[in-house]
């Protein structure tokens, strides 16, 4: 099979299947910024595959004229984890919601993350359950007021990003549906990652929490509260850059530039193993109404999953040779009548 | 040694032996019955077994909760169970005799460690008073054998300290039961020197541990004879003795290699599945791929990805773990992919007795899951059936694209048996093609891929795979259009794809149903599953006995085989054993409008031939 990718546009991308996001949902951005990033991806479209769990984001797979899988609730991590170990040859994304990831399917995540299986996992946080119209979910601020929550919820909410670095995970990093050329860059970055990338999105659910994440990803309070992480460069953020980023004490903390030497900001290192830098920056702020990093949190190399396991069974060709049946029938031991 | 000319003791032939060791779980019991199993396969006699482990690992050593037993049946005839009670009992400990007792037939045999039965021992095993010397072997024939002592002295000369010595006497065990049963003495000392290599000191011990049992046997005057039991008449042939897990997993992987597909097993550790697991593992020159998941339904997921992207997939577990796979075996359901499901049924509900059998699961199998979710379930019998149900179970999954349950149990996992090996170019081959083509075309003319397209006779839907070219389709739990796939909530589609999921299932090619036994007969065994053993062997003693007795046994129990109404009805009575509390018969009586009586049995105990016998002899008095 010819490559077809350079000769597809965003258009090739999509299926004839009608989309069925609320209008004005963020979902609709994500969409058009992973159709228009794919044809410049060096992939085949029968070479990918989008696999799902349950919830409004989980219908994406429907949405991409690629091989797809929507899944049950919470279980996308496993199921991609079970095909990407059947066919490492295969470019797949995994896509869910805050709900579908961190609560139900909580353990298949951060097992498909120190595994490092070869996935995009792809989670777009709305801070709600959309799909069942509108309960907190475990990324909503404690006091959430919802249906099922009349007084406020009581949970203290899940830091996704603390929690994939906590779990090993070897790329970690964040976007938001209001950046479409942010959104293909991570994406993109996620994609040349080899082992698991983990990708959180802000995402807007307009009908059961809009605006929750307006404080941060609005055009008028990005200068002052989202901080865009650059490798390799001091952590400076502000319209004029008059805001940095320093470790003090065991923890990072936003600081004016003009009050501390320029050479005392932390400088961004995607690639340093030990995660805890990378921790303290996921723990700046406490929600979405102070300053906040996105970008890329984490890039570092480990061997990856599937491409281990197809190495055993090298090994094991190489060490007893190819499977014999009527051999290991005989390898217990065999007598004649 | 001795240099004492051994005396001439008679040789008396028998047509079976039902032995059981026992002792504490580190007396090394299993090895002894597996060894003692080998001997006495290769000297061609038919036998099975049936080894029982605590639930605990490291039970305190010298209690109840610690005896660890393995009860082997060897004859000259051929047979297909353990046999209900043993006739010689070999204990190592008072805990043992304590818990194995009462399994002993009256006037058994009792070859009995000795040495073990210190006053604290005693008293460990909740005994008042020297069971050895009280009165509670009145009625058996007992052979005191102070076993530690003699092993002591006889690796004495090795330079074996006497802590290790001890070790050792459970081959004192066995070499003294070979020399009853007059097994040869080579193949248990190449045993010992394959086992131990590396080991100088222990293969030194333990072979002089089994030599000096062997002469015991000979020289200490306590026993009357010694036994023969000539070969059975088995079919000729080339025979191994495998237990029904190792079957399955050779199974799993012979479907594999029957299908020409690639194996994907996610599973996660339960007893008594786990070895299928251990098994599959050391299989990757096969291509086989294992994945141990972080819970059973992330191992049901796995292999529903797998499946997706073109693997042979599987999932084994047990009971509590089938439970928590049942969401995602919906899903499997719908999505009409192949895979197959592996319960080795235990003891429950919950944690239950992990370590003992139960033909419990069936409804679960059958039902156990949300709205309508026809499955096919494939039962197998014995231990090496285990090798053609789990081909079997391949077979119709891949022919159907359809999730099967196969199940086991713990009476079958862990029980051995010799088995005839198959022609492995004699196999089936159930390889089925992949969707590379369009199947249909849309309104402008153009070739397109409709993934829920059915094959006209199977009902089964293309099979089009990651990776090729042009098919790309999404599958998904949402009711789907059938043919296109596309999502459908349509209420006259959904009826349609509910009635299709049934009628592939119902369609499946299974075979009929045979009588075995008396054609005429106006009573019949209905069976499934482990029971298969018992029931066969109760058929024949009822025969013996003159009664007119057929059974009817089934490997497929959903779709049932299409003349199993008919088969039954001839019947004035059907009894139906199962280790349950009444499932097979729940379905047929449902199914067939027929009368089946039930014979129920949940104590953890396989069923015996007797207790199957008595229920008959009950329901033809009736
Ligand atoms: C086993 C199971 N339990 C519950 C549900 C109901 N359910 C569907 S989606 C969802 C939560 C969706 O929230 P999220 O994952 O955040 O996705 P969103 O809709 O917000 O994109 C729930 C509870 C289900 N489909 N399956
Ligand atoms: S409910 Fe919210 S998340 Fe779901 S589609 Fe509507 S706007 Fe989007
Ligand atoms: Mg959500």
């Amino acid at each position: 099979m010819t490559d077809t990718s350079t000769r597809t546009g965003p258009a090739d991308w999509a299926t004839d299947q009608e989309v069925r996001w609320c209008p004005g949902c963020g979902d609709y951005s994500i969409l058009t910024a992973m159709r228009m990033l794919m044809p410049e991806l060096d992939v085949d479209r029968e070479k990918t595959v989008f696999v799902s769990g349950i919830g409004c984001a989980a219908r994406f797979p429907y949405y991409m004229n690629t091989y797809g899988m929507h899944g049950i609730h919470g279980r996308a991590p496993a199921i991609a984890s079970g095909l990407a170990m059947a066919r490492p040859d295969l470019d797949i994304w995994v896509i869910g919601g805050d709900g579908d990831m961190l609560s139900i399917g909580g353990n298949h995540l951060i097992h498909a993350l120190r595994r490092n299986v070869n996935l995009k996992v792809l989670m777009f946080n709305n801070m709600i359950y959309g799909l069942t119209k509108g309960q907190f979910s475990p990324t909503s601020e404690t006091g959430k007021v919802t249906k099922s929550s009349p007084m406020g919820s009581l949970d203290h909410p899940f830091n996704p990003i603390s929690i994939a670095l906590g779990a090993e995970a070897t790329f970690v990093a964040r976007t938001h549906d209001m950046d479409r050329k942010h959104m293909m860059e991570t994406f993109r970055r996620a994609h040349e990652h080899k082992g698991a990338s983990f990708v959180e999105v802000f995402q807007n659910c307009n009908v059961f929490n809009d605006g929750a994440w307006e404080g941060i990803t609005k055009k008028q309070n990005r200068d002052a509260n989202l901080i865009q992480l650059h490798h390799g460069q001091p952590i400076k953020f502000g319209a004029e850059g008059e805001f940095g980023v320093i470790i003090d004490n065991g923890s990072a903390k936003v600081v004016s530039v003009s009050d501390v030497a320029e050479s005392s900001l932390l400088v961004h290192d995607e690639n340093k193993e030990d995660p805890s830098t990378a921790f303290m920056l996921s723990r700046l702020a406490r929600g979405p109404f102070e300053p906040t990093p996105v970008g890329i949190f984490r890039a570092v190399e480990r061997t990856e999953y599937a491409a281990s396991a197809t190495q055993q069974l090298a090994v094991a060709q190489d060490q007893k040779g190819p499977g014999d049946l009527a051999a290991i029938l005989r390898s217990r031991g065999t007598w004649t009548v | 040694m001795t240099d004492t000319a051994p005396r001439e003791l008679p040789l008396q032939e028998l047509d079976e032996v039902i032995i059981r060791f026992a002792g504490d779980s580190g007396d090394g019991m299993q090895l002894t019955g597996d060894q003692f199993t080998s001997i006495s396969a290769a000297l061609g006699n038919d036998l099975a077994t049936l080894p029982e482990f605590p639930a605990e690992i490291r039970a305190p050593q010298g209690t109840l909760a610690g005896v660890s037993a393995f009860q082997v049946r060897i004859s000259d005839f051929a047979i297909t169970t353990p046999g209900d009670a043993p006739t010689v009992l070999v204990v190592m400990n008072p805990a043992a005799l304590k818990a194995q007792l009462h399994n002993l037939v009256q006037g058994g045999a009792i070859i009995v460690n000795t040495d073990a039965f210190t006053e604290r021992n005693i008293e460990k095993a909740g005994y008042k008073s020297n069971p050895l010397d009280d009165g509670t072997l009145d009625n058996y024939r007992n052979y005191p054998v102070p076993m530690g002592q003699i092993t002591r002295d006889a690796v004495a000369e090795h330079g074996v300290k006497p802590r290790d010595a001890e070790r050792s006497k459970n081959f004192f065990a066995l070499g003294l039961i070979s020399w009853m049963y007059t097994r040869p003495v080579e193949p248990t000392m190449e045993f010992i020197n394959t086992k131990f290599r590396g080991k100088e000191l222990v293969i030194k011990a333990n072979e002089a541990a089994f030599k000096a049992g062997y002469n015991f046997g000979e020289t200490a005057e306590i026993f009357e004879a010694h036994y023969e039991i000539k070969p059975a008449p088995l079919a000729s042939g080339e025979y191994t003795n495998v237990n029904g897990n190792t079957a399955l997993a050779w199974g799993l992987v012979a479907a594999g290699v029957l299908a020409r597909l690639p194996t994907f097993l996610g599973s996660y550790p339960i007893t008594p599945a786990s070895d299928i697991l251990h098994e599959l593992s050391t299989m990757k020159n096969f291509g086989v791929r294992t994945f141990q998941a972080e819970d059973e339904i992330a191992a049901a997921a796995s292999a529903v990805g797998a499946a997706f992207g073109g693997a042979l997939a599987f999932t084994t577990t047990s009971g509590p773990g089938l439970a928590l796979k049942g969401e995602t075996l919906g899903l499997a359901v719908s999505l009409e992919l192949p895979m197959v499901i592996v319960d080795v049924q235990r003891g429950g509900p919950s944690t239950g007795l992990p370590t003992k059998p139960e033909q419990a699961d069936l409804l679960m199998a059958m039902y156990g899951r949300h709205s309508e979710s026809p499955m096919p379930i494939v039962a197998a019998k014995s231990p090496s059936h285990c090798f053609d149900a789990a081909i079997e179970a391949c077979r119709i999954a891949l022919k159907y694209r359809t999730p099967v349950m196969l199940l086991s149990d713990n009476a079958l996992a862990n029980s051995s048996e010799p088995w005839l090996l198959p022609d492995v170019d004699s196999l089936p081959d159930i390889g089925v093609d992949f969707q590379t083509e369009f199947n249909g075309t849309n309104e402008d003319g153009d070739g397109i891929y409709l993934p829920y397209l059915r094959d006209e006779e199977t009902l089964a839907r293309p099979w089009a795979i990651p990776g090729t070219p042009g098919l790309m389709h999404r599958v998904g739990g949402i009711e789907k259009e059938d043919g296109s796939g596309n999502i459908s909530y349509d209420p006259e589609n959904h009826q349609k794809m509910v009635n299709v999921r049934q009628a592939k299932v119902d369609g499946i090619d299974v075979p009929d149903v045979e009588v075995m036994g008396d054609q005429d007969a106006d009573f019949c065994f209905l069976s499934w599953g482990s029971t298969w053993g018992a029931v066969d062997a109760a058929t024949a003693r009822l025969q013996k006995a003159g009664h007119k007795v057929a059974y009817v046994h089934l490997v497929h129990l959903n779709p049932f085989p299409s003349n199993l109404g008919e088969v039954l009805g001839k019947f004035k009575k059907v009894l139906c054993p199962e280790m349950n509390a009444g499932q097979l018969d729940k379905l047929v009586r449902a199914k067939y409008l027929i009368d089946v009586q039930g014979a129920h049995k949940m104590n953890g105990v396989p069923y015996t031939t007797a207790e199957i016998e008595a229920a008959a002899l009950e329901t033809l008095r009736v």
